[in-house]
Parts: structure tokens; C-alpha cells; sequence
């Protein structure tokens, strides 16, 4: 990660990096232990010290720098991260500053191949995705971390060691002061891609490493062009290679281009290569106006997992789990649903509210998210960079065709992410095969504008149970004991064919807003024993 | 198709292979055979003639 000669690490065109203090011989003193460490406090570090906090849980957070990451790097949030940054009370100032988009075009030699359109309507209460870059994702982050009373922040605090000890762990921090231990019942390893906790425990990310080597650079323009992402594939500026660009706020603009086999890496990151690159790629997008360069840096496309996201007490959430390409802008918003889903199911066994068993849903789930994005992005990276003669032929038959055929340009389309399906999960009950339509158990819950606000504006903080008769809702509430977290909210008839719901039908839906279960026809009673089964109550007693 | 049409076809062929030059010719055929399993292909049948088309050529994995 490298800015122009004469600017330091932090020194942005349009961003100023704040400067964090380590914490005091008084704070520290002040709390020696804590229900929950995190290590790490980028984006997914801050990120579940939120989602538990909005559990009533209290953590602390570790971080080795004294401010944010330096540079932009993820840019694009997608919208179930949106929900996420919701729920979590954080989403106001990203609405605010980031750019909302909906479609994206792909041009070859010069000529548009495919304009694809992603899910998006009035109806909808977020855009697919959205662009803003990392640092202030984790400013936004920052702002309500730093509001919370149940988190304590310690920069320039580095773990060095996690030790298991009878019934949790003891980390070893060192800071400039010097060295202590801190105890933690659970610890979270946040701590990115280079993960040091992942290298004390013994584990290794596995995978495969894909050939292809990008340089990102991000520039500040005044260009008049939609917020949209355009792909150029065989430019003239980058003959044979592969160009992506994307609009950020304060007019940055994101440029994404494809190393060729020949270049070296160091050649290709030297400043005056990449103002040379840079320019060829403004010169073919028809931009003369003025530029300045903010940023850059190189990249290769890895699919890279930890087999376990657990080992005893420590949990691995985020990059320091799992290593995505960046096509398709999963690596952030993966490591964002990592934090949502460990957040809430740490917060419910801690508050006595859940068994423990459900900690063992974390793996299963995520693992199986992080999968889904290694088998889309691996086929986004075969067609961004294919690697051998077949592939690139097939790539190009493609590419050709689609300058008169569009259904050929629809094999360019790159898959944007959606929130993934936990069908299978030890924390989702089996579908209800009775249903012929409607969102499965372990789907994320689709949200519907009703008269006066979002479906998603009437869930509970806890489980939510929708029916769609008023006396299967009563039955529910009065079939609830006291220790049932329920809440119910009955749904009226505009609502029903979204569901494909009767009277009698029900749809259980987690705190992540995940569907734990559904059926097409159910008692109150079987509702509650279905809640106490995905909340592993027989744990509890 | 009968036995005309596909003389016709394998005529009209050769000549293209040869129009568009032995450096494109492999990209060409790619393109056609996209073409012509998105026009009319049934996509078991398509996979069945990729398989077929490959098996005089004895490859490792059968
Ligand atoms: C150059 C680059 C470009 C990228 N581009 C994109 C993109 O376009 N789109 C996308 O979706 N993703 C992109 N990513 C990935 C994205 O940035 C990550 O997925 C995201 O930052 C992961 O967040 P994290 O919190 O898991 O890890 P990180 O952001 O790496 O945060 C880990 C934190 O832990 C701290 N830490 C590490 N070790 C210790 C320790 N021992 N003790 C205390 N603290 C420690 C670090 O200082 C850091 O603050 C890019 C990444 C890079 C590096």
C-alpha cells in the first residue's frame, strides 16, 4: 500500500486520520478482565463489539495501530450489510455519505457488451450496493464504538499471545508502557488477513491462489460520470487485460487494472508506472481534466478458508478467517455477516438466553458462506483472469459474440453478492415442504414495504415470530412463559403472497434476521418448542 | 437437417475456417458452437456432443 513520494502512510487528499492515544495505567487498571476480548478493531472487530453490545454484552477491543487502515481499500458495501449496520444503530452517517448503485456496464475493445441491472425497486428500503471507502467505514464504525458504554477501546495495544486457561483464555498485550495480561472468557480474533492469533494457535487459511495481479489506484477527478461499476475488458489502454472503475465520494475514483504475465510487480507499483497506466486508462474513459493520485496498491485473487472458524474459546471472524477475491466485493461484507452472526449467538449464551451448542452453528454457517463466494468468485476470477488456453478462448468466444449478442454478455455478469441461505445449520430447522413459494428456512427474510413502514422495522430485538391470523398470534403470546423471548407480530393480507402464508402459517425469524424456520400450517405450542429447539434450551437446564 | 443441409453446412464451414484465417479459427468455432447451443441446444445434448466431439483425441481422464 503505497501513496505518492512526499506523503506519509495517512496523509489523504481528503481524509484525515485520527490519532488514537494508548490507554492509561488507570484504564487498564480499571478493568483487568472482560466477558469478551476482541483482537483487531478494523471493520469486523468494531463490527462485533456492536453486535454484541446491542446484546447488552461487553467487550474490549485490541488494536495494534493508532489510527485506521491506511487507504480505501473496500469500497463497495452490499445491502444486507446495510441491514446489518441497521440493526446495529450505525447505518445513519453511511446513508448519508456513501453512493448508492444499482447497475453496472461491460464493454469490450471499447464497445458495450452488457448493461446489467441488479435487483432494486421502490420497494426496496436499501440500494444493492453502495459505494464508500474504508476509512471512513471504519470512522462510521468508530463513532458508535466510541458511543457505547459496554465497549472499552485500546489502541496501540498489540496481542501478542492467547493461552487457554480453565474455563477461557489469557491474552498477553504489550503496549508502549509494556506488557500485561488480560483475561477474557471468549476471545474473537479480528486481526485481518496477516493474523497473528491465527499463527499462534497453529492454523493455516487453505486454498488456492489464482494467477491474476491487480493494481488499485485511487485517483481524485472531478469526471462527470454515474455511480455505476464499468468493466473494460481488452481496452486499447491495457490490451488483453481487464479494467474496473468505480465512483467513491469526495470524487475519488477507483481504478482496477490486470497486471499482464510479463509485468513485475515492482515495475508495475513504481509511481510514474502507476501514473503512466493511470492516465492510458483516463485517456480511453475520454477524461483530460486535472487528476491527482491518492493511492494504490497491488493484489492477487486467493480463495483462502480456516477448516474451523473455533478452536475452544477463540473464534476467527473476518479476514483472519477466510482470504476471498475481491471480485464481486465479498471480502468485506463477508467478514461483516461473520461479525453479525458470532455477535448475536455469543451475546444469547452469555445472557443465559441460548445453550451453548449453538456456538457450534457459527462454523457450519459461515464456512458455508465463505464457499459460496470461493465458487462465485472463482468463476468471476476465470473470466476476469483466465488462467489457461481453454478458459481465455471460451472468454473470448464469449466477449466477441456479445458485440451483437446480448445473451452472450450475460457470461460477464458479475454475480453480486446476496445474503447467503443457511439451509442444513444446527441453528435452522428443516423447510417446511409443504410450502410451493416463499423465502426457505435459513434465508435471509425478504423485506416488504407495508402501509406505513418496512417489515423489517417490525421485528423484535430478539426472535420474531410472523403470522398471518390473529388467533395463532394470540395462542403464541399465551403460550409463552415469561423466559420466552418472542415476539409476534401478525402481518396483514397485502403481505401473505410474499410468504406464500395461510392463517395458520408462521415464519420464525432469528435476531440476524435469518429464517429459522417456517410453516405452512402450525399450533402455538409447536412454535415455542421450535424456539427453544434453535435456541438449544435443553442446554440451559 | 438432411443429408443436402449438412453438405451445405460442412462446405460453408471450410471456406469460413479458412476466410477467417488459421489464427482465428479456434475463437470462430468457440463463437458458433455458442451460438448454436443458445439457439437450439438442449442443454443434455450439448454437454453429450462436447463429450463425443472429444473422444477420438484418447484423452488421460477418458
Ligand atoms: C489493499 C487491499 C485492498 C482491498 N480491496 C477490497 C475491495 O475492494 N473490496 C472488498 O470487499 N475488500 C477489499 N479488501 C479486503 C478488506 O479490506 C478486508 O476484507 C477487510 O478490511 C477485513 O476486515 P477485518 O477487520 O477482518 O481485517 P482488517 O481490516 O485487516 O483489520 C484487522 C485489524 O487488526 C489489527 N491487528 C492485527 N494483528 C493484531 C494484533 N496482534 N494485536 C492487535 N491488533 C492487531 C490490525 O491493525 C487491523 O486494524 C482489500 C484489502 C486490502 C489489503
Amino acid at each position: 500500500m503505497v501513496r505518492p513520494a512526499g506523503r506519509s502512510e495517512t496523509d489523504s487528499l481528503y481524509f484525515t486520520y485520527p490519532h488514537f492515544d494508548p490507554p492509561s495505567a488507570a484504564q487498564k487498571n480499571a478493568q483487568q478482565s472482560a466477558a469478551v476480548a476482541i483482537v483487531g478493531a478494523g471493520p469486523i472487530g468494531m463490527t462485533t463489539a456492536l453486535a454484541l453490545a446491542r446484546e447488552g454484552v461487553r467487550s474490549v477491543l485490541f488494536d495494534n495501530k493508532a489510527t485506521f487502515n491506511d487507504g480505501s481499500r473496500a469500497i463497495c458495501i452490499a445491502r444486507p450489510s446495510f441491514y446489518i449496520l441497521e440493526q446495529l444503530g450505525a447505518v445513519a452517517p453511511f446513508l448519508e455519505k456513501a453512493l448508492g448503485w444499482t447497475m453496472g456496464r461491460t464493454f469490450y475493445r471499447g464497445q458495450k457488451i452488457l448493461e446489467f441491472h441488479m435487483p432494486d425497486s421502490a420497494e426496496e428500503k436499501f440500494r444493492p450496493m453502495y459505494n464508500l471507502q474504508q476509512q471512513y467505514i471504519e470512522q462510521f464504525l468508530w463513532q458508535s464504538v466510541n458511543a457505547s458504554e459496554l465497549i472499552e477501546t485500546r489502541w496501540q495495544s498489540e496481542v501478542t499471545h492467547v493461552e487457554d486457561v480453565s474455563g477461557g483464555t489469557r491474552l498477553c498485550i504489550r503496549d508502549p508502557t509494556g506488557e500485561y495480561h488480560f483475561d477474557a472468557d471468549w476471545t474473537l480474533a479480528c486481526d485481518g488477513a496477516h493474523s497473528q492469533v491465527r499463527k499462534m494457535r497453529g492454523h493455516r487459511l487453505k486454498g488456492e491462489n489464482f494467477e491474476g495481479r491487480y493494481v488499485i489506484a485511487d485517483i481524485q477527478m472531478d469526471h462527470d460520470y454515474p455511480t455505476i461499476r464499468r468493466a473494460l475488458f481488452d481496452p486499447a489502454c491495457r490490451p488483453g487485460g481487464t479494467v474496473l472503475i468505480h465512483r467513491q465520494p469526495d470524487n475519488i475514483w477507483r481504478i482496477d487494472y490486470q497486471l499482464k504475465d510479463d509485468e513485475s510487480t515492482e515495475a508495475a507499483i513504481d509511481e510514474n508506472a502507476v501514473r503512466a497506466s493511470v492516465a492510458s486508462v483516463l485517456e480511453e474513459l475520454g477524461y483530460n481534466g486535472a487528476w491527482e493520485l491518492e493511492w494504490w496498491s497491488v493484489y492477487t485473487a486467493n480463495t483462502l478458508a480456516l477448516d474451523d472458524y473455533r478452536d475452544g474459546r477463540v473464534f476467527f471472524v473476518g479476514d483472519s478467517a477466510h482470504i476471498v477475491p475481491i471480485f464481486g466485493v465479498r471480502g468485506l461484507n463477508n467478514g461483516l455477516a461473520d461479525a453479525a452472526n458470532i455477535g448475536w449467538k455469543l451475546g444469547w449464551v452469555l445472557n443465559g438466553k441460548a445453550g451453548e451448542t449453538l456456538l457450534d452453528s457459527y462454523t457450519p454457517e459461515r464456512r458455508a458462506a465463505t464457499l459460496d463466494v470461493f465458487a462465485n468468485a472463482s468463476k468471476s476470477a476465470r473470466f476476469m483472469t483466465p488462467n489457461t488456453h481453454g478458459w481465455t478462448l471460451m472468454r473470448d468466444a464469449a466477449l466477441s459474440l456479445a458485440l451483437s449478442h446480448s445473451f452472450a454478455g450475460e457470461l460477464a455478469n458479475p454475480r453480486q453478492m446476496t445474503a447467503f441461505t443457511y439451509s442444513g445449520s444446527p441453528a435452522v430447522l428443516s423447510d417446511d415442504l409443504a410450502f410451493s413459494a416463499g423465502p426457505c428456512a435459513g434465508a435471509m427474510l425478504p423485506d416488504v414495504k407495508m402501509s406505513d413502514r418496512y417489515l423489517s422495522e417490525c421485528l423484535g430485538e430478539g426472535f420474531t415470530v410472523l403470522c398471518f391470523g390473529a388467533e395463532l398470534a394470540q395462542g403464541i403470546t399465551e403460550a409463552c412463559r415469561k423466559e420466552d423471548l418472542l415476539t409476534v407480530v401478525t402481518l396483514p393480507d397485502t403481505v401473505a403472497g410474499t410468504f406464500a402464508a395461510g392463517d395458520n402459517s408462521a415464519y420464525l425469524v432469528r435476531p440476524d434476521m435469518h429464517i429459522a424456520g417456517r410453516w405452512q400450517s402450525v399450533t402455538a405450542e409447536q412454535i415455542v418448542q421450535a424456539w427453544r429447539d434453535v435456541t438449544f434450551h435443553t442446554d440451559l437446564v | 437437417m438432411n443429408h443436402a443441409d449438412l453438405e451445405k453446412t460442412y462446405e460453408s464451414l471450410a471456406r469460413k475456417i479458412d476466410e477467417v484465417g488459421h489464427d482465428n479459427s479456434e475463437l470462430f468455432l468457440a463463437k458458433l458452437v455458442l451460438l448454436l447451443a443458445h439457439a437450439n441446444g438442449n442443454a443434455i445434448d450439448v454437454q453429450q456432443f462436447i463429450n463425443e466431439a472429444a473422444e477420438s483425441f484418447d484423452l488421460p481422464g477418458g
